[in-house]
Order: structure tokens, then sequence, then C-alpha cells
């Protein structure tokens, strides 16, 4: 595959990752739990969306066909989106929502430490960014995990169950194509493999904490980055793309 | 609706810049210090107000009762040399 | 006896333009007045979440939805910052939330009404936000140390408020026939509820006697309406919207407009709890409430959990 064509899809992939989780916390706006919760997981949701624009407007300029930052978040469809299944699932109850949180954020923070070395200025520059906010949600995530599972009694099995859900998405976060192994070949982005052990003891720290002595594994779930995502993307698209949809001859 | 799970307050004190002091901006309810924290990061700084940051529960304050002020603080009224402007030098001497 | 001497100084203190503080002497009813205004504030700044909060996943690009996102968050902190001033006055948030719940407490009205298109969002920024800078403006000088800190802190964040609104409103109203079609029609629904936001006529308000005498208040309903008024016809005007008011007329002589009557047996079923939405808000409310009860015994048992072992050790 031609370097070019690898980099826009990875940045797309990135771009697409942040979107929908972005989308999936911006619903939970005034559904928090309480208050001050509101305000970080609307945080949370800010920071991705940032993370959205960067990459679909480098997306563009790789392209360099004109296609804007709105061009790739409105006018695509389903099987265009090459985010992983992980960040389609609903939030369901507070639990669902930081164990999702939890497994992205762990992912993101290990990849986005590697990738802040890659010799795309780009990419480098746009890890490393991200990083920062990446290491406050993990920070934020984890320490809610920890909080319900070593709770109450209701609280524990609550995010059991959640994590117990969740597991089958993590897999997803580190399967390579043809486009990373373009990528990884040039150097310009780091094998996954490499980190995911330290993925996997950074999660066993909070289990340990959390009191989780062990999370199910079920299904791995497969095909996000190939356009093949789950059900809820159907419902997903739709809302988010209504109005530029309903109105194509408008400026939005 | 039963009597809540009524989290514990805390005063939140930001500092804007490495070096000055810490103000006092406000309080928020939290369970603990970590999450006390991490929410006075979400409410205090998002217009990059602070780079540093306390949370104190509000329980811990000890404060000056404001009928105690006349006491407190009123005697320092009459005490000016303590100012530099008290005390009148030769205009000739430098450095003091 | 005490209490008349406690009483002057306390007058003293308000006509010297001094801050009350919460732990100072206070007559009972001063007290009273402000948990009902601040959390009747800080109530309408959450419930006001909710009729822009449904818009955020369909905002139409990207930069309208981190803006219309950032907006909201910001009306989360503003009802922490007025819950937090409410509760230096020794009620606690749980009190509150009750009082909420069980409609003892009121919020503002506007918050009543529907959010039917995306040109509602520029709307309730320019229109609602306007009417809220206005009156909070007025607020910075308000007698009681905390709301006053408060207000300054909102006035400072509001002001991006009224002018991502009016972005909004403006684009569509200079864009498509389809835009223009619902920046007007976002208008003739929002204008005459935003004008109920600042309360009854002067005659007609109950509360204004010590509010003013107390500084609480710095100027009456009407004349901050009237500011209202008179800064926000020219915005409309500039960008081609009509303001539903038909007896609207500019005075020479007064140097103010004239505007029509205010239909007030409306305001008076909306804010009794017979709005267009006032059962959906505090459903939605309670709910989230509710459901997130859990989570909070979660976190407070945590919490006991690390006390205790620090006991032991």
């Amino acid at each position: 595959m031609e370097i070019n064509e690898a980099l826009i899809k990875y940045c797309l992939r990135l771009g697409d990752d942040a979107m929908i989780l972005g989308h999936r916390l911006s619903e939970l706006c005034s559904k928090g739990p309480y208050l001050e919760e509101d305000i970080a997981m609307t945080n949370i949701s800010l920071d991705l969306f940032g993370q959205t624009r960067m990459m679909y407007t480098t997306a563009g300029e790789i392209e360099g066909k004109g296609r804007t930052e709105d061009d790739f978040a409105y006018k695509r469809l389903e099987p265009e989106f090459q985010n992983v299944l992980l960040v389609e699932q609903p939030n369901g109850n507070f639990g669902n929502t930081m164990a999702r949180q939890m497994v992205f954020s762990v992912f993101y923070y290990h990849l986005f430490k590697e990738l802040q070395s890659s010799s795309n200025e780009k990419l480098a520059a746009f890890a490393a960014k991200s990083l920062k906010e990446t290491t406050y949600h993990m920070r934020h995530s984890c320490e809610w995990i920890v909080r319900l599972g070593d709770g109450t009694e209701e609280s524990h099995w609550k995010v059991q169950d959640a994590l117990n859900e969740i597991w089958s998405y993590r897999h997803e976060l580190f399967e390579k194509d043809e486009v990373d192994e373009t990528l990884i070949a040039a150097g310009l982005i780091p094998d996954t493999a490499t980190f995911k052990s330290a993925f996997e003891a950074s999660v066993q720290e909070v289990l340990d904490r959390a009191t989780i002595e062990e999370v199910e594994e079920g299904w791995k779930s497969t095909g996000g980055r190939i356009g093949h995502h789950s059900e809820y993307m159907g419902h997903i698209l739709p809302i988010f793309q209504s109005i530029p949809r309903t109105y194509p001859e408008s400026k939005w | 609706m039963s009597a809540d799970n009524q989290f514990p307050q805390w005063e939140v004190f930001i500092q804007s810049k490495t070096g000055l002091p810490f103000k006092h901006v406000g309080n928020l309810h939290a369970a603990d210090g970590e999450l006390a924290l991490q929410n006075a990061r979400d409410l205090y700084t998002r217009r990059q107000e602070g780079t540093s940051i306390w949370v104190v529960p509000t329980d811990e304050i000890v404060a000056s009762n404001p009928d105690d002020s006349d006491a407190f603080f009123d005697p320092a009224e009459d005490k000016i040399y303590r100012a530099a402007t008290y005390y009148n030098l030769p205009k000739e001497a430098k450095h003091i | 006896m005490e209490d008349v001497n406690r009483l002057e100084a306390f007058q003293a203190k308000i006509d010297r333009e001094e801050k009350i503080e919460p732990k100072d002497w206070m007559p009972d009813a001063y007290r009273k007045h402000l948990v009902r205004q601040m959390s009747q504030h800080a109530h309408s700044e959450v419930v006001g979440m909710q009729p822009e909060g449904q818009w955020i996943t369909r905002a139409p690009s990207l930069r309208a939805k981190v803006v219309l996102l950032a907006k909201v968050q910001d009306e989360a902190g503003h009802g922490l910052y007025l819950y937090s001033a409410t509760e230096s006055l020794g009620i606690s948030r749980d009190e509150l939330l009750e009082q909420l719940h069980t409609e003892k407490a009121k919020y503002s009205s506007i918050f009543n009404y529907a959010t039917l298109n995306w040109a509602d969002m520029g709307a309730v920024g320019w229109l609602v936000d306007g009417a809220a800078i206005v009156n909070q403006v007025s607020l910075q000088r308000t007698s009681f140390g905390p709301y006053s800190r408060g207000m300054v802190r909102i006035c400072k964040e509001e002001s991006f408020h009224q002018r991502q609104g009016y972005e909004i409103v403006a684009d569509m109203a200079l864009g498509s026939p389809e835009q223009k079609q619902m920046a007007q029609d976002a208008l003739n629904r929002m204008w005459w509820p935003s004008l109920m936001m600042f309360g009854p006529h002067d005659a007609d308000s109950p509360n204004t006697g010590n509010a003013t005498k107390w500084k609480i208040k710095r100027e009456t309903n009407d004349e901050l309406r009237q500011k209202f008024i008179d800064k926000t016809i020219q915005q409309a005007t500039v960008i081609g919207l009509t303001v539903p008011d038909p007896d609207l007329k500019w005075n020479e002589a007064t140097g103010h407009y004239d505007f029509g009557e205010i239909d007030w047996s409306e305001l008076k079923e909306v804010i009794n709890g017979r709005g267009p939405c006032n059962k959906q808000r505090l459903n939605h409310h309670r709910k989230a409430h509710q459901e997130g009860a859990w989570v909070r015994e979660a976190a407070n048992a945590y919490a006991q959990k690390q006390k205790d072992k620090k006991k032991v050790a």
C-alpha cells in the first residue's frame, strides 16, 4: 500500500474512534450521576472531538482533495467509518460508561506514548498533545472503576457486569492490517504488539485495586476497521449527521 | 426522596502561576480527595486559570469569627510604624 | 434589643457598599431571600442544560458541536458556583435538590419551552443568555459576597455564550431560505418568553422592597427588561429578522423602545408547573439523580473504607 494512502486511513481511524466515543459521551450531558461528574464526562467528550478535528484535518491535507473535517464527519456513511466497535457501545449505566472509557484510554495512553516519537511531525505533535488529555481520561476512568469495584456490593456486581460486557471489545484495538504494516515498516507508527503487555499490566493494576478477580472472555469484536460495525452505528450516524443531510443546500 | 448520600464539601484553592499564592475560588462536593482534585480541575481551570490545585475539606478550615473582627484586626490600625513610609531619612542616603 | 443594634450595623454595612459574608449576622429574611434567589438561579443553570443538551448530538458542524458542549459545560459550572454560594448559608445540596424535585423551588420559566430547530440554539444564546447577562451584570454588585463573586465569574464566562448564539442566528438569517425561515421561527417562539424571564412588572413584584433595601437587587425587573429590549432590537434588525411585536416602536422622547403587553397569564401558568416542558424537565432531572444513587453510594463507601484503613494502620 502506498504510504500516503495508509496515512490517510490511519488518521481517519484515529479520528473515527475519537468521534464516535465523543458522541457517546456527549449523549450524557445533563444525565450524570451528579453535577461535577457531568462536567467531567463532557470534558472528555470535548477533548475527543478536538482529537477528531485534528486527525480529520490532517487526513484531508494529505489527501489533497479539499475535504474538510466536516466532510469526513457528516458526509461519510457507515461502511466508510473505520472506528472500532468498542466506541459504538451504548452508555448503559455509569459502570458501562467508565469501563468503556478505561479500556479506550489505557490503550490510547500507551499508543500515544509511542506515537509521539513518530518521524511524521503531524502524528508526533498530535500524539504529544493527545497524550496529556488521554492521561487524564485514563486517570479519571480508572479511579472510578476502583471506586465502583471496591464500593458497595451493588456497585461491585454492576461494574463486574460492565467489564464482562466490554471485555470482548479490547482485542480489536490491537488488530493490524495492511495499513498498519505499511506504516510500521516505514517507522511512522509503533507496532501495538510492543505495548500489549504494558496495556494488560495497567488494566490488571486497576482490576486489583477494584477487587475484581476475573473478567469473562467472550467473543472478540472485529470488523470496525473495514467498515463492518455493530448495529449501533446505524442509529448513531443518522442523528449525528441529520441537519446537513436534511438541508444539503445550506452551509453549516 | 430518601435522605441521600451527601458528599463532603471541599474548598478549592488555585495557583495561577508558579510562585504566586494560592487563591480561594470556591468549593465543590466530592467523596474523596482524588475525585475532589479532578472535579476542581474540571470546574475551575477550564480557561487555563491554574497550574496547581489544593483541595481542603471544608470542615478542616478554621476561620476567624466576624464578631471578633474588632479584637482581631483593629489593633493593627495604629501601628503605622510597621510601614516603611513612617520613617524620615536623609534624602541623600541610597539603597535604604 | 441586641438584634436591633445588629440590624442597624447590618444596614449600615449595606449602605457603605460592603459585602455581607456567610458567617456575618444577617436578618432571617435576608438569609431566606438569598437562599431562595440563589438556589433558583442555580436550578435554572442546571435545568437549562436540558433544552440545549439535547441538540449537542445533532450539531451541524464539529465546530458548532464543541462550542455548544463547552457552553453547556459552563452552565453546569455556573450551577455549581451558585449551589456553593447557597450552601454557604447553611442549607445542604441534598435539601436544595429535594426542593427542586418536589417543586418547592422554581427555576427560570424560559427553560420550560421546547427547542425545536437548530436556530433555537442560536436564539437561546442570543436572547436567553442575553437576558441573563443583563441581569447578571447588575447582580455583580449584589450585597452578599459569595453571590457577587459568583456573578463576576459567571459574567466573564457568559459573554461567549451570547456571541455563540448570535453567530448561529446571524449565519442562518443570512443563509439559505430554509435557514432564514428557521431563524425567524426561533425568534418568533423565543422572544416573549425571553422578556418574561425578567419577571413580573415592578408593581406586581412582591419581593422588591427588601431586595432593594438590602441591595440584593440593584435594578428593578422593568429597568432590566427595558435594557435588554433596547440592546437587542438593533441586533435583530441588522440580520433582517423581525421581532414578533407589532407594538414595538422607538420612542424619541424617552430614548427607549415602547413595546407590547406581555401575556402574564402565560408566565403564571409556566411558573406554576403548567408550561410545555415542566414535567419533562423535572422527570429528567429526578431520573438522572435516582439512577446515579448507586454511584454516589459507591463513592462514599470507598471513601469510608479508605478512612477506616488509615485508622487501623
